[in-house]
């Protein structure tokens, strides 16, 4: 019963039990299948919003624990838990998913029923990736994700689908593969130092790892997680992945899944081996910094716009890791609040850009111009959302950035320095953007019939609207949440390893070291 | 906290705010035209009102403790670092929101004729309100984060409105143009704000606000950054925020494009509100600015630089509105002389009367440019004084204010700017701002001749505006020739209450009040002369280098252009997307290892023929391999 009376495993059940259900609604019924879906994300919104309500914002400990015994030999269990941090990423996750279900009832018009499934399957293991503080459950659905993303990508995408769906899936997986051996590695030398088998993250904090030892699993991790923040270099999958992907894909995908990276790093990489992280941080800070400047520039000369988008998250997500790479608390905390606010600007910029393709089935800047004159509600909206992604203050784009550049410049000046060019180009490329697709005549006739947002679109754009601005006036509702969080993540990273355990050199069948 | 709490600030602010909620949500399909403009200078005056109202109470409070604060909550809160959504209200923020909020309602009025009929007039008074909302953020803040809301709010509605006949993609081109160069000014601010909040940090000073931020400040003397003193290092950054948003250089270039918007804006935003914040900020952390006089030295040369320059481009422009938009840059170089000689209510005072002059020139321009059907080029004109009587002599009374005819505001400003100035021993730069106020002379001469006097050029007729333009420009009238004498001797009495206020007029203040006041009246009388067509065009012919580079503004622009836009512009397109990205990246590394692996796994293919000698030779390598491992 616990299974579904705790709301955190329910999270997880609920959009799994209906992805299920959702295979079983007959062929033909669509208004029924879209409702379903609706209701379905909607509901695991509201169960979202329980689990808000009752989170303790001045509590550090892990919230809402259920821990049951699944593979007691090897000590996996069905251990989840949630800080601020996480309860912060579903939040996000249960927001959009409600909002990626509603713009895909006019885009997606092959295979409905597989699709919607997919979507809740999805769903499903993202908030599973947040909720897990077991290292096995954790990476069950960390590759988990990967495969209803591969098959959104491959079969709902674009004319080069499967080139960028096979491209998503094994780079993802060149990085997932080495921090599984990690996993391992980690677990086995908890078991040489304990005796006990365990798979629990708060068990393995500060175990028993040497400075050599924690170098190389680090970096094992490190790369797992860059490839999915992405960090550059390790970025040239997204654009591809982005422009294939149906919106409701690109949303998610922006929204959620680069998330998943930045939280791999909080939540496993830093805390696990902390003196490695410490070592590495101010690389990993730094080619954050180049992620900046980099993706700014290329996303300057993009003529698509969902490549654009797809390299200013390069931008964005660069200023995450330069927050998260601080240990410090403003710094960390804007950088968890610029991960929200990256999904909802993020997000809504890939919602506008479908808007704009259902419409006229073009993502390129030059088909469009002047549509300011046919689309003033969509010029208002993609006005705010770009104010949003450039960091203007007022919205909430600005409090994170803020929070990073002048957290961070406590730590790494010259970094944080350099990341302010990135409020420059930002603005470049954005408004050089929007001036192009909104601005000036209308110059093609196809363009002068285009409708403004049907009710549908206000509908799922105007919830991401209000949390663009209330963030931007009233944070502070977020950041006391993820405040104790941020202080436990900065603690676990200054913790210093017992010196005395034996260095453990085998792994899983390692009984003659005993 | 000292401070008084006065819980009605918040109305200044939340009265524009409302009328833009209003205007932007509801405007188009339910208010209509009429309505719109009224409750969008109803709006306005709303917050005057309570600007009014709080300067009164200011004036009752005894002059040491002239300070009213209205915290709203906290920010944003995150480990130390803690920002409050706060106001303050003191002498200097008073001056601001009076000014703000009378200057603007002013041009709400103005613009309810001038824009009729325009099939944005909703949005544009929602801009409008949304503007002076974060003017008033700016002036009102009580610490710089949240007058960094209204440092890139003001921006952001400068673009929005400079770009507002969006269908022109030059006028947008502006808007951008403007927002991003005002952008590289702010990372400048950012960085300065960014320095000194984690140097104090460092001293475990986290207090943000402008009060605590007073007592603080020297502790950051005795700290160097980069071989230079922390205190230059932050007024220097600030300093280059200013001068994006106050256009000076090498920033200023935005601001002629951004004549490309309704009139009134230029007036209001582009004249008399928004590029004053650089001052304003200079003014606001005079304390900081007074440990660093090596910055301020920067800001006197920056100021004294711009102020010539713009002066002697404004002299050959042929659009009257470039002339002004020149003129303005020219005289902010004023307000940043006095700033850099440390005189900061002498800036403020500038600030002040330019911001009645110049605003009644815009409005004057406005006015004619409505009357001439659009028309800007001053060559087109010509002979309007009997078409537009009142155009005429309101234009004429700022014309005589700016060029510092005695008794006139404009006179009392710059002339109190060049005293201190040359107090402050900047002989040099003294000189300079002479020799300014004689081309400032001049080329309002010029502008007022070309439209006014002489023989009509253009066809057409002209009509002359109506009242609810010409009304609000009497008021500005007035306060143009009379605001100087007024506010002389009370303005500095209410900014600085404590400082000595001695009026005594040495010999040499009038000696060097008589200098300039002789070359301002040569400017005019040169003006007079050689805007004749005949000496005109001689003089061309004298110069013809000289009059192509002063004409192409010194193609500063082309400069910018060649030396940082188009390499940026490579780099980002060739090399970094095509070359380092799209090439070296995914194609070599990326797709490279894949296509690597799949020839190799082709490869290795061939070695499963079938041939079973050959799996047992691998087989038998094999073990020998792990045998010799083991042992």
């Amino acid at each position: 019963m616990e299974f579904i009376t705790n709301p955190l495993s329910l999270l997880i059940i609920l959009p799994a039990a209906s992805g299920l259900a959702l295979l079983a609604v007959p062929p033909g019924k669509e208004g029924a299948l879209k409702g379903l879906a609706l209701a379905a994300a909607l509901l695991t919104f509201l169960v979202s919003l329980k689990l808000y309500a009752g989170f303790d914002p001045a509590q550090a400990a892990m919230q809402f624990q259920l821990d049951k015994p699944w593979l007691p030999s090897f000590g996996i269990n069905y251990f989840l838990g949630i800080d601020g941090i996480s309860l912060l990423m579903i939040m996000l996750t249960a927001l959009l998913m409600p909002v990626a279900v509603l713009a895909s009832f006019s885009y997606i018009k092959e295979s409905r029923r597989a699709y919607y499934a997919t979507l809740m399957f999805l769903e499903a293991s993202m908030i599973g990736v947040f909720a897990a503080l077991d290292l096995f459950v954790f990476y069950m659905f960390w590759e988990g994700m990967l495969i209803p993303m591969y098959f959104l990508i491959g079969i709902w995408g674009g004319p080069r689908r499967i080139y960028a769906a096979l491209k998503f899936f094994i780079y993802t997986m060149a990085g997932s593969v080495l921090m599984l051996v990690a996993i391992l590695w980690v677990v086995s030398a908890q078991h040489a130092a304990t005796g006990a088998w365990t798979f629990s993250l708060p068990a393995l904090y500060g175990g028993a790892l040497t400075a050599q030892a924690q170098l190389w699993l680090f970096a094992a991790f490190a790369l797992a997680f860059a490839v999915k923040v992405p960090l550059f270099p390790f970025h040239t999958w997204l654009p591809d992945a982005h422009v294939e992907a149906p919106t409701a894909g690109s949303v998610l995908l922006a929204g959620v899944l680069l998330k998943m990276g930045v939280y791999g790093y909080l939540r496993l990489a830093v805390p696990l081996f902390p003196d490695a992280a410490r070592v590495f941080a101010p690389w990993l800070a730094g080619l954050g910094v180049v992620g900046i400047i980099y993706g700014s520039l290329v996303a300057w000369s993009q003529r698509d716009m969902k490549k654009m988008v797809a390299y200013s998250s390069v931008a964005h997500l660069g200023t995450v890791m330069l927050g998260i790479m601080a240990f410090e608390p403003a710094a960390v905390a804007g950088a968890v609040l610029q991960m929200v606010n990256h999904g909802l600007s993020t997000g809504a910029l890939f919602l506008l850009v479908g808007v704009l393709y259902e419409r006229r089935h073009t993502r390129m800047i030059d088909d469009y111009g002047g549509l300011a004159k046919v689309m003033p509600g969509f010029a208002a909206v993609f006005m705010i959302v770009t104010l949003s992604s450039v960091g203007m203050p007022g919205l909430n784009g600005f409090i994170g950035e803020a929070l990073v550049l002048f957290g961070a410049f406590r730590v790494y000046p010259w970094l944080a320095g350099a990341a302010v060019a990135g409020v420059i180009l930002s603005a470049v490329y954005m408004l050089g953007m929007y001036q192009q697709v909104i601005f000036g005549p209308l110059r093609h006739t196809e363009n002068k019939v285009l409708p403004d947002l049907s009710a549908r679109e206000w509908l799922y754009l105007a919830p991401i609207l209000v949390f663009i601005v209330l963030i931007g006036v009233w944070p502070n509702p977020f950041l006391k949440r993820a405040m104790p969080a941020v202080n436990s993540y900065i603690a676990l990273s200054r913790q210093q390893p017992a010196p005395t355990v034996p260095e453990v050199k085998f792994s899983l069948g390692g009984k003659e070291q005993e | 906290m000292e401070g008084n709490y006065y819980p009605l600030l918040k109305w200044i602010l939340l009265a524009p705010l409302a009328g833009f909620a209003v205007n932007g949500l509801l405007g188009r399909k339910f208010l209509g035209e009429r309505a719109g403009g009224i409750l969008g200078a109803l709006a306005i005056l709303i917050s005057f009102a309570f600007a009014a109202l709080a300067f009164s109470d200011l004036l009752n409070l005894p002059v040491e403790n002239r300070l009213l604060r209205n915290t709203l909550y906290t920010w944003i809160s995150a480990g130390t670092f803690s920002v409050d959504a706060a106001f303050r209200f003191d002498p200097l923020s008073a001056v601001m929101a009076l000014i703000v909020t009378g200057v603007s309602f002013l041009i709400h009025v103005y613009s309810i004729g001038y824009m009729k009929g325009d099939a944005g007039y909703n949005r544009y008074f929602a801009y409008l309100n949304l503007f002076v909302f974060f003017m008033l953020a700016l002036v009102l803040a009580d610490n710089p984060l949240v007058m960094f809301v209204g440092w890139e709010g003001v921006g952001l509605c400068s673009y929005l409105l400079i770009g507002f006949w969006y269908e022109d993609p030059e006028k947008a081109s502006a808007g951008k143009k403007a927002f991003i160069t005002n952008r590289v000014g702010d990372a400048g601010f950012l960085l300065g704000l960014m320095l000194m909040s984690a140097l104090l940090a460092a001293n475990g000073v986290f207090a943000m606000d402008f009060a605590s931020l007073e007592k603080s400040a020297p502790l950051l003397t005795s700290v160097t950054v980069l071989g230079i003193g922390a205190p230059t290092l932050i007024c220097l950054l600030l300093f280059f925020g200013a001068t994006g948003k106050s256009a000076q250089f090498p920033l200023f270039v935005w601001l002629p494009d951004a004549m490309a918007g309704p009139t009134p804006v230029s007036a209001l935003i582009h004249a008399a509100t928004m590029v004053t914040a650089g001052v304003y900020m200079l003014a606001r952390l005079h304390f900081l600015y007074e440990l660093a006089p090596r910055a301020l030295e920067v800001v006197m040369l920056t100021g004294c630089f711009t102020a010539f320059f713009a002066a002697v481009i404004a002299m050959l422009q042929k659009d009257i509105k470039k002339v002004l938009a020149y003129s303005t840059v020219s005289q902010l170089g004023y307000m940043f002389m006095a700033a850099g000689a440390g005189a900061f209510s002498a800036s403020v005072f500038h600030l002040a009367t330019h911001a009645f002059f110049k605003a009644l020139l815009f409005l004057g321009a406005g006015s004619v440019i409505h009357g001439m059907s659009g028309e800007q080029d001053m060559f087109k004109m010509g002979g309007l004084k009997k078409e537009m009587p009142f155009t005429f002599l309101l234009i004429g009374a700022g014309w005589l204010a700016i060029a510092g005819v005695p008794g006139l505001s404009g006179f009392y400003s710059k002339d109190l700017i060049l005293e201190k100035v040359f107090e402050h021993g900047g002989h040099f730069v003294w000189g300079a701002g002479v020799l300014t106020a004689a081309m400032t002379a001049f080329y309002t001469t010029r502008l007022f001749i070309l439209t006014f006097l002489r023989e009509k050029r253009g066809h057409g007729h002209a009509h002359e505006s109506p009242l609810s333009m010409t009304l609000p420009m009497a008021v500005l009238g007035v306060l143009a020739l009379a605001g100087g004498f007024l506010l002389k001797d009370r303005l500095f009495i209410f900014l600085e209450p404590l400082a000595a206020h001695g009026g005594e007029a040495t010999h040499e203040a009038a000696r060097l009040m008589m200098i300039s006041v002789i070359a301002g009246l040569a400017g005019i009388a040169a003006a007079f002369l050689l805007t004749l067509p005949k000496t005109a065009a001689a003089l061309k012919r004298a110069v013809p280098q000289l009059h192509d580079l002063v004409y192409h503004k010194f193609y500063v622009d082309e400069i910018y252009g060649f030396l940082i836009i188009r390499p940026l512009r490579f780099i980002s397109d060739r090399v970094l997307f095509q070359l380092v990205d799209a090439g070296f990246i995914d194609g070599a590394l990326v797709n490279g290892s894949a296509n690597a692996s799949y020839a190799a796994g082709k490869r290795l293919a061939k070695m499963q023929n079938g041939r079973l000698d050959i799996y047992a030779l691998v087989f038998a390598i094999g073990v020998a391999l792990m045998l010799y491992w083991v042992i």
